[in-house]
């Protein structure tokens, strides 16, 4: 029972974690219309610059600060020098584009901090593990990024259903040209919400920096559970991508953990494990195709 | 980048050379043996590549741009891990450069997808690192070299590490990749303790949560993982931050803690046993020579993959010499690799009949050395170990 609430705490902290890169995907994909592949170097990129600012002058504060800005500032350069050219154009050549940016911000981390993954020391009151039942310790970061993540989440809920900004951005993903009409600066808008959700990539990335090893090609590692969870969630809908992201990541953790063992009662162990881990790695993907069986526009389609 | 810059260059001397009447007495003036390096320098693995590569051009570098008594040049590209770019480079080295000699491949599934294509264009292929078992038995080829060592030995040695520490349940975890396959089947063979759990992570992932909830779930004795690169960083990391650290303890495989993770890890590490044929630390002449160039040149501890393309490049230093200067009669070179006519920097070093080398394997451990943590050399665990599959192997 303690292993399956450890398991589930684990599966919410890699959900909330692709909760923050997909928020901004499905933002970006719903309102624009741009597949964005790059947005995994934005991820990147906080990692990186969250980084470097720890290792100088250890300063949690000024790390998330940095890897924040960075993240937001180049997605906005992004948008205002590169994409702005290719709303109108078809989805092939914007994920050329976008594909070309991943080479480009891949070989110049390389150039300025090399190949060799960086690691990010937690600082002293984050690094313990606190016990959350009896017997059962749980890293407090780990706790922490659940708190952030959900969190967000909840700014995100608020800023996109109770402000003008929010309501700009669902007009703007709907009517474009009506609000274009009404004198609303409709590119100023899309910079904006780019640069949101860099910073939301960006504050992925930070988060993520002491957990896992900050290298060249991260973002591409994520970027792909990222998509699925953006068609599970339904393109363009930030609810979609908060339930989309917990599913995703229940389900990934839960199979990780459990199928070998349900398949060690019907084969050999070392077979077992290895069918088991290869299944569990398929399940995300049989999940998203179930669920575009049933629902094709996926769970909460943004515009119904 | 110097990959791409390298091959320009190339290219734009190919093209000048073309257009030259004479192109053909270039050759007889020397031009340099074109020696194919495909190896993974992006991603987590990406610095186990760079270290290979710095070590072949070391290498070269240290006896004038020659092996051998042969001027040669490496051409170096990235398989970015992905066995299909792999194969596609070898290829084009095949094909357009006309490459005959190949090395540098770091993962066995970039080795099972690209090595194929050069052995049956009748290239050699000398491997610096990824020795899968599947080409170590039935399956061994005549111009097939490895000079690391099998996939196997290096998690052998750890089972007989495991045994001498007196450890009676394990939890053992790998990627599920052929390489981690082969280590968790080579863990096995040697160790006579039971197996608690037997883990398959993924080659790509970076979260081990789940995994820490299952071992401590267990309660092993120790806890044996196989992690290359940026995996081992993060794995270890996380083990320190579930708590793990202090109540159950690690014994790896040298891949799981190179000095490049234990730099990245940092005092997570100290106490940490390992397994190895080779530590910066030998005391041999050839090494102290190795690694005092290697760190004067690039500022920084050489990893086992270093030393490993090293032995690669001394080893094809050899067979050249034997075979009169190049790789056009295979026979030859193999007969004159064989021979393992060079000064290894692990010491003690011999092919076996599958062309996998026989060698002795160490227990190394983290340890404070001037109040810096390094790899130190403990004992020798395996003496003159051959691997499994040498048998099976019909040349």
């Amino acid at each position: 029972m303690a292993l399956l609430l450890e398991q589930l705490l684990n599966g919410v902290q890699l959900g909330v974690t692709l909760f923050l890169l997909a928020a901004g995907l499905t933002l970006v994909f719903g309102i624009m219309g741009v597949i964005n592949l790059a947005h995994g170097s934005l991820y990147m990129i906080g990692a990186f610059a969250a980084a470097w600012v720890a290792a100088q002058t250890g300063s949690v504060l000024l790390a998330l600060a940095s890897g924040l800005a960075a993240a937001a500032a180049i997605g906005m350069a992004i948008e205002y020098v590169m994409l702005r050219r290719l709303y109108a154009r078809d989805h092939l050549d914007q994920v050329l584009a976008t594909f070309g940016l991943i080479l480009f911000f891949n070989q110049g981390i390389t150039i300025l901090f090399g190949r060799q993954p960086l690691f990010v020391n937690l600082p002293e009151f984050l690094s313990g593990a606190v016990e959350i039942l009896p017997g059962v310790p749980y890293p407090v970061y780990r706790l922490v990024i659940i708190a952030a993540g959900l969190l967000v989440a909840l700014g995100l809920y608020v800023l996109i259903q109770r402000t003008r900004i929010g309501m700009l951005v669902r007009a703007g993903a709907t009517h474009r040209e009506m609000v274009r009409a009404l004198g609303v600066d409709i590119r100023l808008l899309y910079t904006l919400v780019f640069g949101l959700g860099a910073l939301l990539a960006g504050f992925a990335g930070v988060m993520a920096g002491p957990v896992y090893s900050v290298n060249v090609g991260m973002g591409e590692q994520i970027l792909i559970l990222t998509f699925v969870v953006v068609v599970i969630g339904g393109v363009g809908s930030i609810r979609g991508a908060m339930f989309g992201a917990l599913l995703v990541g229940i389900v990934d953790t839960l199979l990780r953990a459990y199928v070998p063992g349900l398949l060690r009662g019907v084969m050999d162990a070392s077979q077992a494990d290895m069918l088991g881990a290869g299944l569990a790695s398929m399940g995300v993907y049989l999940l998203m195709a179930l669920v575009l069986l049933l629902k094709p526009r996926g769970l909460f389609p943004a515009h119904a | 980048m110097t990959a791409t810059l390298t091959r320009r260059g190339v290219l734009a001397a190919g093209t000048a050379l073309a257009a030259a009447p004479l192109a053909a007495p270039a050759i007889a003036q020397g031009a340099p043996l074109k020696i194919g390096v495909i190896t993974t320098l992006s991603g987590p693995g990406g610095y186990l590549g760079a270290d290979a590569r710095d070590a072949l051009l070391l290498a070269a570098e240290m006896n004038d741009g020659r092996l051998g008594g042969v001027p040669v040049q490496f051409l170096v590209e990235d398989d970015a891990l992905r066995p299909a770019q792999g194969k596609q480079i070898a290829e084009r080295f095949l094909r357009n450069e006309r490459i005959r000699l190949f090395t540098g491949i770091i993962f066995s599934n970039v080795l099972g997808a690209a090595a194929p294509d050069v052995l049956d264009a009748g290239g050699v292929y000398v491997s610096c690192n990824a020795g899968p078992s599947n080409f170590a038995g039935r399956e061994c080829r005549p111009n097939y070299f490895v000079i690391s060592w099998q996939n196997d030995n290096l998690h052998e040695s750890a089972g007989a590490l495991a045994n001498i520490m007196g450890y009676r349940r394990v939890f053992i975890l790998a990627p599920n990749y052929q390489a981690g396959r082969d280590a968790l089947t080579g863990f096995k063979r040697l160790f006579q303790g039971t197996v608690t759990n037997e883990v398959y992570t993924r080659l790509d992932q970076t979260d081990y949560a789940a995994e820490m909830a299952q071992i401590r779930a267990a309660r092993p004795d120790a806890v044996y993982h196989f992690h290359p690169g940026g995996l081992g960083i993060a794995f270890i990391r996380q083990y320190a931050q579930a708590g793990l650290l202090g109540t159950i303890p690690q014994v790896l495989p040298a891949a799981s803690m190179d000095v490049r993770t234990l730099a990245a890890v940092g005092d997570a590490a100290e106490g940490v046993d390992l397994s190895s044929h080779w530590n910066s630390d030998f005391d041999n002449e050839q090494n102290r020579r190795f690694v005092a160039a290697f760190r004067q040149k690039y500022n920084r501890i050489p990893t086992y993959y270093a030393q490993q393309a090293y032995d690669t490049a001394l080893a094809i230093g050899a067979a050249l010499r034997g075979a009169g200067g190049t790789v056009d009669n295979t026979d030859a070179f193999r007969t004159a690799m064989l021979r393992a006519d060079f000064p290894s920097t692990r010491g003690n070093f011999r092919f076996g009949p599958n062309q996998h080398p026989i060698q002795d394997w160490f227990a190394l451990k983290v340890e404070r050395v001037g109040g810096q943590l390094a790899l130190v050399t403990k004992r020798k665990i395996l003496e003159n170990h051959a691997d499994a599959y040498a048998g099976q192997c019909r040349i």
